[in-house]
């Protein structure tokens, strides 16, 4: 009885990360297959014959696709778990975004003439204290968490669609903002440094050599998400398993169900917030520190917009679906921009003008369909694309 | 004074046009429990009709916006049919979000067809302004409010008397009933989405007549929804009254905040109707004229 795969004969084994050895295994297979290709052309494999170097331009598709994911698990809780649909994801990346900027980021200063003294002095145009890593990341995810800590009462009092409103209302808040702290954020079309990636001295954007091996910073920041996003993605799937998830699960359902049965709706929906936050801040603070430089417009509601999509696109109330949307929305464009260099995609023009839509609108006309057809045909995602593959194949050649 | 009364003249043009869109909101609300984050691109994609045809094939301003209000009920009794239909029965976020993306993907169609720069159109208003000693009222403004409270005036009426109007009211209350007393369900969807993208249109058209119409009219646009959350999602005086409230509060800070409170930034009256929603829905959750959810377990 226990040797049979897919039984499940008591709680334990129903809340386990993993079902089986095959799904152990497998899991194994893939974090290799990741490290491989992280490692690329680093170590040769097979000198001259096998070379699974992914470039540096995929790789760093890859890097912000593995941040990412650590967002859309983050939303994922809230809005998947919890069913508290939140559009202000882009408000709390933002605040985690600025707020690493400012601890791990450069000050800048610039000589103006004091009319009254007639001397130049230093006045402050943007600050930053150039911390370590190890106090940014976890100080911008703390700082978002306290946010999201003040929005909760919020969501306690308002359910469904009115709390969508008003998340919807805290990135345009939060948008006026980030224009007008200007010291913080630089300032609109100006826009600032964002926060060095370095721990304890080691350099991830910069190329070098580590334990003897010579990695690129592409890599190296790689190796840093992977770790990251395995970590982050634990803690979540060990949440979602535990009581809090069974209790977040029992919210979404039916909340007036579940606060019969105990389950402190205030206090779950506070964790739910406070927990989506705090992954929102840190995505905000990794995401921008790859790219390097940070506007305090890009937190719209498109991009919240986006990370709802790789929560739907991906699976709703599923990590490894977040993390599958979140690679899927990331290499989007990508994708886009290599379909527009077929022929029958001749609509699709390379540049800016030309052609009926340029590369990136008929990206975002990709998005807002892919929501539709995802919402209409397969709401469980690719997620549940998989499954039904899966299952498929089980009973091949048979049908069940 | 003056101030005043110039920002009391500027909030009824403004509210005039929220009440336009929200309604648009509400009535398909209504009618189908369906959230509609699309308005603002039906609202683009209709003005943009009537910039065509008054623009490039150079018809009269009454023509061109007879023709676009059939483009715009086409295209919203279209959305309806391809890619609501399919959602009925389905969670209410789900399909809220799915209005998202059917948004995304709409305006920057419409925005591909308008262009980046402002499209001015001929209309009979124009920038003529009325001087009442030291106020000016654009004719337009004045237009906006006659025609919104026509258009309200009738849909009233519409609702009221007419036969599709109390069929529409009913499917509101129950949908179940209503199919059973021979009351075509889809057709009450198609009309409401026909009415709401109307709205819209006419509400595009209202904020493109002074200088231009260009994508920002979408910002405006979702500035509606603080006003239907205000007013209650399901609730046309609600509506109007949030219309109003969100237009004098919205006009009230663009002409004191630079004066009296000038560390709240630049452009902060654009947030005030979010600022106003957070406020109105923590003391009444459901809006002001909303209707209380009764669940049962």
């Amino acid at each position: 009885m226990r040797q049979r795969p897919g039984l499940i004969a008591d709680y334990q084994s129903d809340a386990a990360i993993f079902r089986s050895n095959v799904q152990r295994f497998w899991f194994a297979v893939l974090m290799v297959v990741t490290v491989v290709l992280g490692l690329g052309g680093s170590i040769p494999i097979l000198p001259g014959l096998v070379n699974l170097s992914l470039g540096r331009e995929l790789l760093l598709i890859a890097v912000t696709a593995l941040f990412a994911s650590i967002g859309s698990i983050g939303l994922n809780i809230v809005t998947g778990y919890a069913g508290q649909v939140s559009l202000g994801h882009a408000f709390f990346l933002g605040v985690g975004a600025f707020t690493a900027a400012v601890l791990g980021g450069v000050e800048v200063t610039r000589q103006v003439f004091d009319l009254d003294t007639g001397q130049f002095v230093e006045k402050i145009e943007v600050i930053g204290y150039q911390l370590d890593m190890l106090i940014w990341v976890p100080a911008a995810g703390l700082v978002a968490a306290l946010l999201g800590l003040l929005v909760s009462p919020v969501a306690f009092r308002l359910r469904g669609l009115y709390l969508a409103f008003v998340t919807l209302g805290l990135v345009f808040v939060g948008d006026h903002l980030f224009r007008e702290l200007t010291t913080v954020t630089g300032g609109v079309g100006i826009g600032r440094q964002t926060a060095v990636p370095s721990l304890l001295g080691f350099r991830f954007d910069e190329d070098g050599e580590v334990f003897g091996i010579f990695l690129s910073k592409e890599q190296r920041l790689f190796f840093l998400g992977l770790v990251l996003l395995v970590i982050m993605a634990l803690v979540a799937k060990n949440l979602a398993r535990s009581r809090i998830g069974r209790a977040l699960a029992a919210v979404r359902d039916r909340d007036i169900a579940a606060e019969l049965m105990g389950i402190p709706l205030a206090r779950y929906k506070m964790i739910a917030f406070v927990v989506s936050s705090f992954y929102a801040g840190v995505t905000g603070a990794l995401l921008y520190a790859v790219i390097g430089r940070l506007q305090p417009e890009s937190f719209n509601l498109l991009l919240s917009i986006e990370y709802i999509a790789m929560v739907l696109i991906g699976g709703v109330a599923t990590i490894s679906g977040s993390i599958m949307g979140a690679f899927f929305v990331v290499f989007l464009p990508r994708l886009v921009r290599w379909l527009s260099t077929l022929w029958f995609f001749g609509f699709i023009s390379d540049g800016a003008t030309g052609g009926f839509v340029t590369a990136s609108q008929f990206e975002q006309i990709v998005f807002g369909l892919l929501i539709v057809l995802f919402l209409i045909f397969e709401p469980l995602g690719l997620y549940g694309i998989w499954i039904r593959i899966r299952n498929y194949w089980k009973a091949w050649p048979f049908s069940y | 004074m003056t101030q005043f009364l110039q920002a009391v003249v500027n909030g009824f043009a403004l509210a005039a046009i929220y009440a336009l869109i929200a309604l648009g909101f509400v009535i398909i609300y209504k009618s189908m429990q369906v959230l509609n984050f699309a308005q603002p691109a039906l609202l683009l994609i209709g003005a943009y009709w009537v910039v065509y045809f008054v623009d490039i094939w150079r018809w009269s301003f009454w023509v061109a916006v007879l023709m676009g209000a059939g483009l715009a009920a086409l295209t919203g009794v279209m959305l309806e049919r391809v890619f609501l239909r399919p959602m009925v029965g389905k969670p209410v976020f789900a399909v809220a979000i799915m209005t998202i993306g059917l948004n995304t993907a709409i305006n920057i169609v419409a925005l591909d067809l308008l262009g980046i720069d402002l499209r001015p159109f001929d209309n009979p208003w124009g920038l003529s302004v009325l001087s009442l000693g030291d106020i000016r009222i654009a004719h337009s403004q004045i237009a906006a409010v006659i025609a919104a409270v026509v258009l309200v005036a009738a849909l009233l009426v519409f609702f009221k008397y007419s036969r599709m109007g109390l069929a529409m009211r009913a499917t509101a209350f129950d949908q179940e009933v209503v199919l059973a007393q021979g009351v075509s369900v889809p057709m009450v969807f198609a009309v409401s989405w026909a009415i709401a993208s109307v709205l819209a249109m006419v509400g595009g058209v209202f904020l493109g007549v002074g200088i231009g119409l260009d994508g920002s009219v979408t910002v405006t646009a979702l500035k509606a929804l603080p006003v239907v959350v205000i007013g209650g999602l399901d609730s046309i005086s609600g509506a109007l009254v949030g219309a109003l409230m969100v237009a004098m509060f919205e006009m009230f800070a663009a002409t004191y905040q630079p004066q009296y409170a000038e560390f709240l930034g630049k452009n902060f009256s654009q947030v005030v109707p979010y600022v106003v929603m957070f406020i109105v829905l923590l003391v009444r959750p459901y809006g002001l004229f909303g209707t209380e959810e009764v669940e049962r377990i």
